[in-house]
């Protein structure tokens, strides 16, 4: 037995080789590798792989990273190069585990013109900029589904802002940041046809070649606060835009955008938007669109879309309603859009550090399209047009070609730059990412991936500045990868070194739900600016309690209890509450009276029909409570907190609908003096 | 008393002014769960620490014991001990004018004695926080009583306790060793006084 062992120890490597050639060949033909498909990850890994990954207990990762999770509506932060999860922030998507989208002052944030809506599907982050550099302030973020655009702020990892896009559907190719955040961008992928009064006309399905349209909105971005405002929209054909990217240098005031269907499909897309060898590349001059903007080129038409904003004194959000919004028309606007033939579907659109070149990844295409930034200005200048789409020039492609990346890989989907000459462009149908030159569009290595990415990322890898240390790929398909968890699996990703001439897989990990894209940033941009807790002092919460003195239990009007609640080590006041009725609706406002790192405490009470509500030092917030029978009910503190936190509890009692039970509360026998202090 | 005796008495006196600008203690606290630490202040006017809410978070660490809740207004020493300070330095400073040598040892033997006093007062403090607990205290350890150490460092359940003086308390230190400088170089000027009378008396 073990004679067979050590046989097979030695064949294994080579078994492996020939596995992994096999695996890139057959794509997933073969499913029943079992799990000595171990070795195969084994050979393709450098033998220094451990300890380039290895972070030692307590030590920093050297960068975050911020993957979007798809359909959880979250981004996950994971530390780089461990793969340690570090956080999931919520963004879309309610989340019992801290309240967020359930607690009454977070339920705004998911409001829209559709009504509540708690979910959405988070593909793309981008960190906000700073001189074509992320500059570790904001991550935007994007909601496909229902389409919204959302803002995190990277001192508190948490949502502050999200802003509904009208006059879109799949909100797809978003959102964009300029070189400065002077504008977040964000495209329709799924055209519509748009009423002109904010909504969409019902028509015909088979009118989509007449009626459909797309939008691309420009967001104005407040420099100093991050806020969002909808400055304009671009109205545009009723293709399906899919990503954008902006310019850098010489072409920072353009903006790039893929587009397929320009079939204009409007049924079984698979085939109807696959018919056309080439669609577009959309280019518009941003800046000419906002001079546009302001000189009075912009028409304005009825909306009807939310503004959601956190405000970060009171951690209370609220909705506004906007009614209007100004578009433009590129046949009013000349030399602000044209459109680059690109074969065919394309999907990503990735412009080169030093913003010359636009690469351009056609999924369905055999080679890589790399276009030109000067040779485009010319071929504007010399007019090389090649007809026109709804009043839009479309440029020669051979005018405005560089060359073709020939032969690299099966579905090319995503590029990204090391800043060192290079660009590593991920395969989707084969499973491998390409590294290529962008001197002489040449591929100079492959390695392969598990399985199916879709894209990549190397940290700052669409800025001025790559740091071409790392990458990370990031799967679709997973199968064998880790251990097997029924038939839902969790993503995988690979990071990958490329530090050197040839790329080495150094670590595999598992991601939450979907990452479509990530970024990443050297942590130094981002650790020193964390915020450790909230100043009770700054707390402007209108039912904040900032001492326990002041704690209370209030019937306002008929049916409405207000209970102001204080926490800290460890007990609630108050704990006992009597006078409740039947019929009530009661409101914990719940005040962490702690100012010291990392003493969140949570509150819970037996039969909500919603969430816990998790509040971090210094904050309130509000845990709605109907209850539906009369009786006792406890509520306690979740977080573990102190070695009297099971001690941390308290009961509250619910009397039938007009008893005599008076509002009465306490902690304790009123003997000794609050712990508290408010200095 | 010569004019150098007189610059030193008065920056003797005026070293004082340390205290106000500097904690005169610092204790620091140490466990597991508190990589960065916990440190009190003590200054001559008030309770300070390395953060806003050291003492909150003293308190509440504290309160598991049934260590009663510290807070400034506590202590009546913080209202008049920076009075005393000013009248010492003031009082230093008059002694630096009137260059009088036996003034400056008294000022000295008084400030040692109000220093010993300060320290006096402290170390009963802490005894009186350490060992005056509530019965109904959630953590009891049959005969532990939580007296911080007054210099050094002593384990305190999980928290190991470290007490030092500091900058401020250096200000005092350096008050009474000036002054007894100044008092001890003007032993010789006050010797050739005296030789120089002894002999005008002889003539």
């Amino acid at each position: 037995m073990e004679k067979l062992i050590t046989k097979f120890k030695k064949a294994a490597p080579k078994a492996a080789l020939l596995m992994a050639v096999a695996a890139g060949a057959a794509l997933q033909g073969c499913s029943k590798m079992g799990g000595d498909n171990a070795g195969a990850t084994a050979t393709a890994l450098s033998s220094d792989a451990a300890a380039a990954v290895y972070v030692a207990p307590g030590k920093h990762d050297e960068l975050y990273s911020f993957l979007s999770g798809g359909f959880n509506g979250q981004v996950s932060v994971y530390g780089l190069p461990s793969g340690r999860l570090l956080k999931i922030i919520p963004v879309f998507t309610q989340h019992g585990e801290n309240g967020y989208g359930y607690s009454e002052e977070s339920k705004a944030m998911l409001q829209t013109s559709h009504g509540f809506v708690p979910w959405d599907d988070l593909h793309h982050p981008k960190l906000s900029r700073s001189d074509g550099m992320t500059d570790g302030r904001w991550l935007f973020v994007n909601g496909n589904n229902t389409p919204r655009v959302a803002r995190i702020d990277l001192t508190t990892f948490e949502t502050v802002e999200i802003m509904e896009i009208p006059n879109s559907a799949g909100n797809h190719c978003s959102p964009y940041p300029t070189n400065n955040n002077e504008y977040v961008i964000a495209g329709t992928r799924f055209s519509v046809p748009l009423d002109m009064k904010g909504g969409t006309s019902d028509i015909a399905l088979d009118k989509y070649s007449e009626e459909f349209k797309g939008s691309i909105s420009f967001i104005k971005i407040d420099q100093e606060k991050g806020d969002m405002e909808l400055d304009f929209q671009i109205l545009v054909p009723g293709f399906d835009y899919d990503l954008a990217n902006g310019g850098k240098g010489p072409s920072e005031d353009w903006v790039y955008f893929t587009t397929y269907n320009t079939e204009k499909a409007g049924t079984l897309k698979e085939v109807g938007a696959s018919q056309n060898d080439k669609d577009f590349l959309a280019a518009i001059n941003w800046k000419l669109a906002a001079k546009y903007a302001k000189e009075g080129k912009a028409r304005e038409m009825p909306a009807n879309y939310y503004h959601n904003k956190m405000d970060k004194d009171t951690h209370m959000a609220k909705s506004t309603v906007k009614k209007k919004v100004r578009y433009l028309l590129p046949e009013e606007c000349p030399g602000m859009m044209y459109l680059l033939p690109a074969p065919k579907s394309p999907h990503g659109i990735d412009v080169d550090p030093t913003g010359e070149h636009m690469v351009v990844s056609g999924k369905l295409a055999s080679s890589i399209p790399v276009f030109s930034f000067s040779k485009m200005q010319d071929a504007i200048k010399n007019k090389a047009f090649d007809g026109e789409k709804n009043g839009i020039p479309v440029l020669k492609y051979e005018s405005v070609l560089a060359a073709e990346v020939k032969e690299p890989g099966l579905g090319p989907l995503h590029t990204e730059f090391d800043g060192k000459g290079n660009a590593y462009t991920s395969m989707f149908v084969s499973s491998e990412v390409v590294k290529w030159k962008l001197s002489d569009f040449t591929v100079v290595d492959r390695i392969p991936v598990y399985y199916s990415v879709g894209h990549l990322m190397i940290p700052g890898g669409d800025t001025k500045k790559p740091l071409g240390k790392y990458l990370v790929a990031m799967n679709k398909i997973t199968k064998d990868r880790y251990l097997p968890t029924g038939p839902e699996l969790a993503h995988s990703a690979q990071l990958i070194d490329i530090s050197g001439e040839k790329m080495k897989l150094l670590l595999d990990f598992p991601t939450v739900a979907e990452p479509h894209y990530a970024q990443a940033i050297v942590a130094d941009k981002i650790a020193p600016n964390s915020v450790k807790f909230h100043k009770l002092e700054d707390n402007k919460h209108p039912h904040a309690v900032k001492k326990e003195a002041d704690a209370s239990v209030t019937r306002e009007g008929k049916n409405t209890i207000r209970v102001k609640l204080t926490a800290i080590r460890s007990h609630m006041t108050p704990d006992n509450i009597e006078g409740v009725q039947l019929g009530d609706t009661v409101y914990f406002h719940v005040t962490n009276l702690e100012q010291d790192w990392d003493v969140p405490h949570g509150f819970a009470i037996m039969g909500a029909n919603n969430a816990e509500a998790l509040i971090m030092p210094g904050a309130t917030q509000t845990l709605k409570w109907v209850p539906k029978k009369a009786g006792v009910y406890p509520f306690y503190c979740t977080d573990f907190c102190s070695a009297l936190h099971q001690e941390m509890q308290g009961y509250i009692r619910v009397s039938p609908k007009g008893s005599n039970v008076p509002i009465i509360f306490s902690t304790g026998k009123k003997k000794t003096g609050p712990v508290a202090s408010s200095k | 008393m010569k004019a150098y005796n007189r610059v030193l008495m008065i920056m003797a006196a005026l070293s004082l002014g340390l205290l106000f600008m500097f904690p005169m203690w610092k204790i620091y606290l140490k466990a597991p769960q508190y990589p960065e630490g916990l440190e009190l202040h003590i200054w001559v006017n008030k309770l300070g620490g390395s953060s806003d809410h050291v003492l909150q978070n003293f308190n509440i660490l504290n309160h598991y014991i049934g260590m009663k809740p510290i807070h400034a207004d506590s202590f009546a020493e913080l209202q008049y001990m920076p009075y005393i300070v000013i009248f010492f330095m003031a009082a230093g400073v008059m002694v630096g004018l009137l260059g009088k040598r036996k003034l400056v040892l008294g000022w000295s033997v008084l400030l040692m004695i109000a220093g010993a006093a300060g320290i006096l007062d402290f170390y009963l403090w802490l005894v009186e926080f350490g060992t005056n607990l509530d019965p109904q205290a959630a953590i009891k350890v049959p005969g532990m009583t939580y007296i911080p150490p007054l210099l050094g460092s002593k384990m305190l359940l999980n928290f190991e306790a470290l007490s030092l003086p500091a900058w401020g308390s250096l200000g005092i230190f350096l008050g009474i060793a000036i002054s007894l400088l100044v008092y001890f170089l003007g032993r010789r000027e006050a010797a050739k006084e005296q030789e120089a009378s002894t002999k005008r008396a002889l003539v």
